[in-house]
């Protein structure tokens, strides 16, 4: 754990830790028969791309939604930027840029006066609006689209319109509520480019995702909750080495000999029935015995990946 | 409630309004337009010869004359309710347009004061319009008449909090019959709109009298012809605590809709 510590806080010069961007301190949320987030802490530092990953269900909407309090929590403290949100919630929000999930895009506004409008929510005056208006739908490759309406939008510049809405109080968190969900390839490579480049300016982004892929590529850090607590805290690879390993093997038609064998050398694994996946613990690969004794059918040999981590901790049950 | 919640900072919802409503405001002017003349066409043409005179105030009005500023009273309702019931459950519940608000420094108390004072203003918009039209037949008495534009204002703010209270207590858009057919239909026929109260049954009274819209009827036939039956004043003290109580009420509900 140790180790974790040093990774949440970046060190000034000269050693006294930097004050989180993010601190959330035994955060509980009831509804009137489910408890939504039960018990959960963690910090984010500045800079720092979170990442909030879990099945549906699990919390993480409520959690965002408490994060830029929309939602007042049951128990429990959240600071940012070292203040209260209970307290401070409009100093905190004037700092804070949301994208939720839902479009609350204005459908009767165009592209550009959605943006100028949203700025005026936060005081910042008309003639510097349309300036950071028109530098965002440069940024989001949305210029061309600028007197169009909302409603004649792909859902692809949809999101990206929602996104630079969301940078238009030029935040120093960014918060993002499954931001891809639903897109096309295309349009969900050029908002991780866009992202990417958002981080690099140093920005603190919070991100929920459902796609592994995403959260792998775009966070430092990011922990896996189910059922309103965390069960997991770390960097995607730290979490791959240690929840599946480098090596995962897919064992399609296995027999009772792989099934005694595997029993017999104490290797993790999970057995689907038709199919066997085994996660090879560092130092011990065993593709060359495995391909040579047990692949009747298929094997598929390949990395491990944060889907990996999060089935086996989140189980493969459907939800919901 | 903290005071400190709602701040002048309402009046930026109120321009987002605003700025959505230009792109539709000659189709949203027809009707305070068109609907006067119809109205005047009707009952001056068609039901004025059956009616003849109605005794008013201790006047002899034409018919007319007599429904020509419960026209505008009656406008002032429509154009606040059908703004705060329809037209801001769709912005909260279908557009989502509330909780994208949520996102940023405005609070919630914000957003529901915005949308009444908002409704208020199209109500006065409308009656405005309303007033140049029945001026200009020789309807209402200017310059007095022109207080008629505040005056809807005024009772924009009471028709405008009643109908967010609803928004925050149905559960789907289709519902909004019930309060249109117990609470609006009623008040639009018995509130000394088409006959005076003093004609109802004894009994039937007192229930005109808490009508909101038959103290907006009185004040308007009291800027417009100089006339009325109730003491001002009272009217303007009933819409007054009316509409504050269903602010109050609106704030509540709203709240407790939105936050979860």
């Amino acid at each position: 754990m140790a180790a974790l510590k040093d990774l949440r806080y970046e060190r000034k010069p000269g050693g006294i830790p930097m004050q989180p961007i993010i601190d959330v301190q035994h955060l509980f949320k009831k509804f009137q028969d489910t408890t939504a987030v039960d018990g959960v802490s963690f910090t984010v530092a500045p800079g720092e791309f979170f990442g909030l990953l879990g099945p549906n269900g699990a919390g993480k909407t409520t959690t965002i939604r408490m994060l830029y309090g929309f939602s007042p929590p049951t128990r429990g403290i959240i600071r940012i930027f070292g203040m209260d949100i209970a307290r401070d919630w409009r100093k905190i929000k004037a700092r804070i840029g949301v994208c939720q999930q839902d479009n609350t895009l204005d459908p009767d506004l165009t592209v550009e006066q959605n943006l100028v409008v949203f700025a005026s929510y936060f005081s910042i005056p008309s003639r510097e609006a349309a300036n950071r208006a028109g530098e965002l739908l440069e940024f989001f490759a949305l210029s061309n689209r600028r007197n169009a309406k909302v409603a004649d939008l792909s859902g692809g510049m949809i999101r990206r319109l929602i996104l630079a809405r969301s940078l238009v109080n030029r935040p120093d968190l960014l918060i993002l509520d499954e931001p891809t969900t639903g897109l096309d390839p295309q349009s969900r490579h050029q908002v991780w480019d866009r992202l990417e480049r958002l981080k690099a300016s140093g920005l603190s982004i919070v991100l929920t995702t459902h796609y592994m892929e995403e959260a792998s590529r775009l966070c430092d850090r990011l922990v896996i909750v189910d059922s309103g607590k965390i069960l997991v805290d770390g960097s995607p690879e730290a979490l791959i080495a240690t929840h599946a390993g480098r090596h995962v093997i897919e064992i399609g038609g296995p027999d009772q000999a792989l099934r005694d064998y595997l029993k017999a050398q104490q290797v993790p694994h999970d057995d689907l029935g038709p199919r066997v996946i085994l996660y090879s613990p560092e130092g011990q690969d065993l593709s060359a015995a495995i391909r040579d004794d047990f692949c009747h059918e298929k094997c598929t040999f390949r990395n491990g990946t944060l889907e990996d981590v999060f089935l086996r901790l989140t189980g493969r049950e459907l939800r919901e | 409630m903290e005071l400190r919640v709602i701040s002048w900072r309402f009046f930026k919802v109120w321009r987002r309004n605003l700025v959505t409503f230009q792109k539709i405001w000659k189709v949203s002017f027809i009707t305070p337009l068109l609907e006067p003349l119809l109205f005047v066409a009707a009952f001056g043409l068609g039901f004025a010869g059956i009616v003849g005179n109605v005794r008013y105030g201790g006047a002899e009005l034409s018919y007319t004359a007599f429904i020509a500023p419960a026209l505008i009273a009656t406008a002032v309702m429509n154009n606040a309710f059908f703004e705060t019931t329809y037209a801001s459950f769709v912005r909260m519940y279908y557009q989502k347009t509330f909780d994208g608000m949520l996102a940023t420094p405005l609070s919630i108390e914000e957003i529901i004061i915005a949308e009444i004072v908002w409704s208020a203003t199209k109500a006065a918009a409308a009656a405005a319009i309303m007033l140049g039209v029945l001026g200009a037949f020789g309807y209402v008495q200017f310059p007095a008449g022109v207080l008629a534009i505040p005056l809807a204002f005024f009772g924009g703010i009471a028709f405008g909090a009643v109908g967010l209270f609803f928004t925050g207590i149905i559960p789907t858009i289709e519902m909004f019959n019930l309060p249109i057919f117990l609470f609006v239909t009623p008040m639009f026929l018995f509130s000394g709109t088409f006959f005076p109260v003093s004609n109802l049954p004894l009994w039937a009274k007192p229930l005109a009298l808490a009508f909101p819209l038959h103290h907006l009827v009185e004040l308007c036939r009291l800027v417009c012809l100089g006339r009325h039956e109730t003491v001002p004043l009272l009217s303007v003290l009933y819409l007054a605590v009316f509409g504050f109580l269903f602010t109050v009420l609106a704030l509540v509900f709203m709240r407790r809709r939105l936050i979860k």
